[in-house]
């Protein structure tokens, strides 16, 4: 699955699972992008179908409801949701 | 999949009727202006993209029968404002969060799982429990009962399609 980079601070693998239609999706790129740390994301719903269903399983180990936005630091802290404070803590 | 371009133009005429039909049945767009035309712009592509207004912050298949429930109004709209004074994508928010402009928080998501989805699936509500005249239908988006032969083509509620009623009794 292709994952867009952000160059910025290293503060582990940060990893963004998105979706291009969502508000609070856009809120939390936006949040890294001005926090500065170095990160990938992937829009899951402009994937090609196979892709999708394999993005989505790897969501759902992460979080069950396999829903956006969810960010995985580190292949194991899960922050799901637009959690602006909660962010800024792990990443900042 | 590629999503389609939508002018301004477009948003604004959506912008507006959502606007105009959400204030007729007492409900609120999310007054954050800039926040929510971007919430219109990802319904107009999923309408684009799948025939219906599915959730901008939800992932749809594309089989409408399985979307049903994130078709925007959601069937999770109506308690997710009463419990967090939002919707899950933000659009709608309560009387109150408008009046007092509390801010509106990135909510836990109510939608039951895929696993979930599919076991309910499995085994739905058929009705019929108790003896009526009529069977009973709901409307999954507002509540609006009706006791008919089948349900009304269009809510005369909220508007919701047929598919969007559900057996009662």
């Amino acid at each position: 699955m292709k994952m867009e980079h952000v160059l910025g601070t290293r503060k582990g693998t940060v990893v963004l699972y998105a979706l291009s239609t969502c508000g609070w999706c856009a809120k939390t790129k936006a949040l890294l992008k001005e926090i500065g740390v170095d990160h990938s994301y992937v829009y899951v719903d402009l994937l090609p179908q196979e892709e999708l269903e394999e993005a989505l399983q790897e969501v759902e180990r992460f979080n069950p409801h396999g829903s956006f936005p969810t960010l995985v630091i580190d292949h194991k802290k899960v922050i799901i949701g637009f959690r602006e404070q909660e962010i800024r803590e792990a990443l900042g | 999949m590629t999503v389609p371009e939508i002018t301004d133009a477009e948003i604004d005429a959506r912008y507006r009727i959502l606007d105009r039909d959400a204030e007729e049945g007492g409900y609120h767009l999310n007054p954050d202006v800039a926040f929510t035309r971007n919430l219109v712009r990802g319904l107009l592509v999923n309408e684009r993209r799948y025939g219906y207004m599915a959730c901008p912050c939800r992932i749809a298949t594309g089989k409408r029968e399985e979307d049903l429930d994130i078709i925007c109004p959601c069937d999770y709209r109506d308690p997710d404002l009463n419990e967090y004074g939002a919707c899950y994508c933000a659009l709608y928010v309560s009387g109150d969060v408008l009046a007092q402009k509390a801010p509106v928080r990135s909510i836990p998501e109510r939608r039951p799982t895929r696993a979930e989805r599919k076991a309910a699936r499995r085994k739905q509500a058929t009705g019929g429990l108790v003896q009526t005249a009529y069977p009973v239908w709901r409307c999954r988006v507002c509540g609006y009962l009706c006791a008919m032969n089948n349900p009304p083509l269009v809510c005369p509620i909220c508007k919701a399609k047929q598919d969007r009623f559900e057996r009662f009794l």
